[in-house]
């Protein structure tokens, strides 16, 4: 009898809940969105997690080939694995074994790198307490008609994921960052991916609505690392964000896969550990969320059919006669540390010492950020 | 010392209970308030009393109408009883916490000598013109004159005419349709003048769209949820970027007078939108930036075509090359010029009828407009390239007006059968679509900076451990003062004093909400509290606990041998 009791008590609480939840966001149900955000976030540094930062930079080349631009991502990648002293391709990342895709390029804008990536500066972008002298990069200017994509990958346990080896984020705290974003209306609907260990655990404890989730193990369970390459000596991607990049990459600006499908993506048989999705919180039906709604940014347009008649001819802006006393000043520029030439003369040096093996100097004109250490010596 | 064991043992046992009960009190009378009071945060007082009275929201809108009889429309008799004053009032109620009352106060009164001379004018808008020359209506008001079925002021079909500035011409049919007395003549002009007030004035519609921060209303149609989101949140200051897109540089060598046109033709619009907000202008030309979907040959009409699918692909390949303002997080409106290249001109944008667009132009939610103009027609084939274009601006900018109006939400109702609406001014800007636009900012403003203010203030309440500066309680209490100043002058019917207070209650409720230092860091579940206060207390406790408890049994032994004895 008590048992029932307690039962019903349980049962009327939840289906309270749930009114609530439809109650805050009813007026959601079929509005919009009218721009994308995306917050990228790798939490692990050294070089043998060398993959977590793969899996970031594979998301990040989705996301914007799929058309959402720079300034609306936030990218934080806590190592730079590109400019690692260990890294035998410098100014690559790879993604597939054999070299296949370098998903570095040259135009990353990473806007958190190294030390900056930590839970304050996570937690301050999304609530958006940063302080005033912060740039327009470094800031996630939502509104409340924002979808938001949030990645999040590195190692986790059960109810926390680690940053920087030396700090962790509990999903309390990240269930009330979301919290706080609905409340200053910050989002529109948010979807979040987490590939960790033990991910399903981040967020099981959300409770604000218009969220989706996705995890890439169960609680209990490891998430696994997909294949090594022998050349670089680490292993180079995460089997589940694999498997969700090969499913993004068959995805284009006008396609019409739904959520469902994403649901999909890596069953235990690739994965190894079984991903779970969290959609109770989220108003639409899975199946009528499009990829593009999140991955890609769909913008809505309206043709323009008023237009107003001017008929007054144009003011002639008065010349200043202080501007020629300005123009007098020349400008030139200053002299640029002439990279070809050393890039030659350091290879003369080789094709003249054949002793000489420097693996930097293997390829002419791709290092973006290293240094060949022969010039020191020049 | 010589001494007997007993009393040896005896004085050692009470120096030993001594030692235990002043450790004992030590512990309890200064110890503990010692830690309580360096381990608490500090928080600095708010008005939360204030604040959960503003989280019920009790808004009262006022507006003037001053009706005006031209001659002719009332009888004598009649005339003496104007001048005449009314109120009435609307209630609605929101939802449980929000409430709103619209206030119409009208004045009823004939027109003087020089407003008849000025009715007298062959059109409606130089009647316009010559009544505004005559008397400055006060914000947030309207005056309307009535006139006589006769007059030839109006077309045949129009029964209204609204003016640039905040007037309004009625027409009423004549006395033998409308009633002999007053009270009748009143009667019939209510549901008019109330029609007037909704297109000029603020309407049910606007107001309850302006509140949706802070009222989670079903959506409506679907016009309403387009415009709710098209228009731009409000914002106290906005950035409004202009982009000639040229492709072909080798082709094309285009001028445009950019900074002239911005003078002659914005300026006037962003002056008169002052007390609204802030905004500053640049602009740019981007050379090889194409669009991003392949335009499709018609022959039968000769140029490339645009359908509206893939228009919506158009804008993000050339955002990322747009750049912005990386000083400022306001809203940045971005209107851009493609020039298409000489390879695909003409280009025309058809619309869902395959009919071309005759403004050439598309316009995004909350992002801003593309304009395509055609160059083709100004050079001939046997031109020298690259040719020297310059762009008609007036043209240009008549497009990115209007787009720009869109955008911060000065979009004209759809006004009923039988009005005449003024075309826009030179400004771009009628007084009235200023007047129905601060209405809304206000109320969005007010709207929101409640939001803000009642979850920051649950926010604090539920988190025990986030330090509440004084700067912040500074920044809540003139958050809430303005507040109840802005709802007390919207009340009066000063729109531009409660647009000013709302203003100010916005800034200072979102610099306290965004405050970098409230920052809720540290999240300690029970059992880590356990683990970090029982090694230090507990050490400490268990001897003073178990001697207190000695003592204690001591003295209830020897109470019960003192009872023993006795008896």
């Amino acid at each position: 009898m008590k048992i029932l009791g307690l039962l019903s008590l349980l049962a009327t609480h939840l289906s309270a809940n749930s009114v609530n939840i439809e109650e805050n966001a009813g007026q959601f149900f079929s509005s919009g969105h009218t721009n994308n955000w995306a917050v990228l976030v790798c939490t692990s540094r050294f070089w043998f997690n060398y993959r977590h930062v793969a899996n970031t930079l594979s998301v990040y080349r989705s996301v914007k080939r799929l058309g959402i631009p720079d300034s609306h991502i936030v990218l934080m990648l806590a190592d730079d694995m590109a400019c690692n002293h260990r890294n035998p391709k410098p100014a690559t990342v790879f993604s597939h074994k054999n070299m296949e895709l370098n998903v570095y390029g040259d135009d990353v804008e990473v806007d958190y790198r190294g030390y900056e990536v930590t839970v304050e500066n996570f937690l301050r972008v999304l609530t958006g307490r940063l302080p005033p002298s912060t740039p327009r990069s470094k800031r996630l200017l939502s509104d409340d008609r924002s979808n938001i994509l949030i990645y999040l990958t590195g190692h986790g346990g059960n109810g926390f994921l680690k940053f920087q080896d030396s700090e962790e984020i509990s999903n309390v705290e990240l269930a009330d960052a979301f919290q706080q974003m609905w409340q200053k209306r910050r989002y529109n609907e948010l979807l979040f991916i987490i590939d960790t260990c033990q991910g399903a655990s981040m967020y099981e404890r959300f409770y604000s609505p218009n969220l989706m989730a996705l995890a890439s193990s169960q609680v209990g369970e490891d998430s696994l690392s997909h294949q090594p390459d022998l050349a670089i000596g680490v292993h180079l991607m995460d089997r589940y964000t694999f498997y969700l990049l090969e499913f993004l990459e068959d995805i284009h600006p006008a396609s019409k896969s739904n959520m469902n499908d994403l649901f999909k993506v890596c069953p235990k048989s690739q994965c190894v550990s079984t991903p779970g999705h969290r959609t109770d919180l989220f108003l639409r039906d899975p199946g009528s969320a499009l990829i593009t709604d999140f991955f890609g940014s769909v913008r809505k347009v309206e043709i323009t059919m008023e237009t107003v008649n001017l008929t007054d001819p144009i003011e002639q802006v008065e010349q200043n006669f202080v501007n020629e006393d300005l123009q007098k000043e020349s400008y030139s520029y200053v002299d640029q540390l002439p990279v070809s030439e050393i890039i030659h003369q350091g290879l003369q040096l080789v094709n003249n010492n054949p002793g000489l093996s420097h693996p930097h100097l293997s390829f002419t004109g791709q290092s973006v950020c290293c240094r060949p250490s022969s010039i020191s010596s020049i | 010392m010589v001494c007997a064991f007993n009393l040896c043992v005896i004085d050692q046992l009470l120096r030993g209970q001594l030692a235990a009960l002043s450790i004992a009190v030590v512990v309890i009378v200064v110890g503990v308030p010692l830690w309580w009071k360096t381990t608490e945060t500090y928080r600095a007082w708010l008005p939360v009393s204030q604040i959960n009275e503003l989280s019920n929201l009790q808004l009262q809108l006022s507006a003037d109408v001053e009706v005006v009889f031209a001659r002719g429309t009332v009888t004598p008799e009649q005339q003496k009883k104007v001048p005449l004053t009314r109120t009435q009032d609307e209630e609605h109620s929101v939802d449980e916490d929000t409430a709103l009352r619209y206030r119409y106060e009208t004045r009823y009164r004939t027109a003087t000598i020089m407003e008849e001379d000025a009715l007298d004018q062959p059109t409606a808008a130089e009647a316009d013109l010559s009544l505004h020359t005559l008397s400055e209506c006060p914000c947030g008001s309207l005056v309307v004159y009535v006139i006589p079925e006769s007059s030839s002021l109006l077309p045949q079909d129009v029964d209204v005419y609204i003016g640039q500035r905040r007037t309004a011409l009625l027409r009423i049919g004549g006395q033998i349709r409308v009633g002999k007395t007053l009270d009748l003549l009143l009667a019939h002009l209510e549901p008019r003048i109330k029609q007037v007030l909704q297109v000029m004035s603020f309407s049910h519609t606007d107001i309850t769209a302006a509140l949706s921060d802070r009222v989670r209303l079903s959506p409506g149609n679907k016009e309403s949820i387009a415009d709710s989101m098209r228009t731009f949140k409000s914002s106290p200051g906005y950035e409004i970027t202009f982009s000639l897109l040229n492709p072909d540089p080798k082709s094309h060598r285009l001028h445009w007078d950019i900074e002239g046109a911005v003078q002659t033709y914005i300026q006037p619009l962003l002056t008169k939108l002052a007390s609204v907000a802030n905004f500053s202008i640049d602009s740019q030309t981007l050379y090889y930036a194409m669009l991003g979907v392949n335009p499709r040959f018609d022959s039968s009409l000769g140029a490339y075509t645009l359908s509206p699918d893939s228009l919506a692909h158009m804008i993000n390949p050339v955002e990322a090359r747009l750049g912005s303002n990386a000083a400022s997080s306001n809203p940045v409106l971005n209107f851009l010029l493609y020039v298409p290249d000489a390879q695909h001109s003409p280009l025309h944008i058809h619309d869902s009828k395959k009919q071309e667009v005759p403004t050439n132009a598309f316009h995004s939610p909350r992002w801003g407009g593309i304009m395509v103009y055609n160059v083709d027609g100004f050079y001939g084939p046997e031109a020298v390239f690259p040719v020297d274009l310059n762009i008609n601006m007036a043209k240009v900018m008549g497009v990115f007006l209007a787009q720009l109006r869109l955008l911060l939400g000065v979009q004209s109702p759809n006004a009923p059968s039988g009005f005449l609406v003024a075309p826009c001014s030179r400004t771009g800007l009628a007084d009235w679509e200023l007047d129905r636009l601060m209405w809304s900012r206000s109320v969005e403003n007010v709207a929101t900076a409640t939001t803000t203010i009642t979850s920051l203030a649950q926010l604090l309440d539920q988190i025990g451990n986030i330090v509440i500066n004084d700067n912040i309680a500074e920044q809540v209490s003139s958050a809430v003062t303005s507040l109840q100043l802005a709802v007390a002058e919207l009340e009066a019917g000063n729109l531009r004093f409660a647009l000013q207070y709302s203003k100010e209650a916005i800034l200072a409720s979102e610099r306290a909400f965004f405050d970098p230092s409230l920052l809720h860091l540290l999240y300690f579940p029970d059992d880590q509290k356990f683990a970090i206060y029982i090694p230090l207390f507990l050490p400490m406790c268990v001897p003073i606990l178990l001697s207190l408890l000695k003592i204690v049994s001591d003295a209830r032994q020897k109470r019960r041998e003192k009872q023993a004895k006795k008896d």
